[in-house]
């Protein structure tokens, strides 16, 4: 199992789920119409580390996090 | 030196205490920036959420980029509510020379506003709203979305 939290105004609670790849992240997402505003734009970091690739592998106990658009200061 | 703290700033004591801390380092240069909330579109302040694991890793990758330059930097960001005219964000660069800190200060808060993990809310008529329309997909956003 690997956890995705949704991190800032996205404000959905963190879920828990099985996952190889973020392609099955990806997939799990998108079945939840809330998420649509937010797929398109949203970086993602894999235990805090920031990603590129939807092949980035995934393994028990990772933590996937998703960044919506960003305005500090 | 990265700072987080609950609500508005304390900017004299913060400016005063960096300046203190490094006096004696033989920098000839501090430039602080200093961000502060204004009364406009009828707002009574801002709001932040922070992230600070990789907030934290953005900003000592930005340590190591500058510090062969013998240039040090520091931030200070509010979590939570700050009001009009109260202070949410403090980033100063301390260098040997002048133009290494003019130059990296402008960098350091440019590619703050467009990579730190920090969300921004309008404070109105007792709401918490997000400034969307404000807000910057970091670079590499939407890999969620690919392979539709």
């Amino acid at each position: 199992m690997i956890t995705v939290e949704f991190l800032g105004p996205i404000g959905k609670p963190a879920m828990t789920m099985e996952a190889n790849t973020l392609h099955d992240v990806a997939r799990e997402i998108k079945k939840d119409p809330s998420m649509a505003q937010w797929i398109d734009n949203c970086a993602v970091a894999v235990n805090d580390m920031l990603v590129g690739s939807l092949d980035t592998p995934l393994s028990e106990g990772d933590k996937v996090s998703l960044l919506p658009p960003v305005c500090g200061g | 030196m990265l700072e987080l703290h609950d609500g508005a700033l304390n900017v004299p004591e913060i400016l005063t205490r960096w300046y203190s801390d490094e006096s004696a380092y033989n920098y000839g240069a501090y430039i602080p920036f200093v961000g502060t909330v204004r009364d406009e579109d009828g707002i009574d302040g801002l709001s932040f959420d922070v992230y600070e694991p990789i907030l934290l890793s953005w900003f000592e990758t930005w340590c190591l980029k500058v510090a062969p330059l013998g240039a040090k930097l520091k931030m200070a960001h509010s979590r939570g509510d700050v009001l009009n005219h109260e202070s949410s964000y403090i980033a100063a660069v301390f260098s040997p020379k002048r133009r290494v800190a003019l130059e990296t200060i402008e960098q350091f808060v440019e590619d703050f506003k467009a990579s730190a993990p920090i969300w921004k809310y309008d404070l109105k008529e007792g709401e918490r709203i997000y400034a969307r329309e404000r807000s910057t997909a970091i670079a590499g956003a939407g890999l969620l979305g690919e392979n539709k």
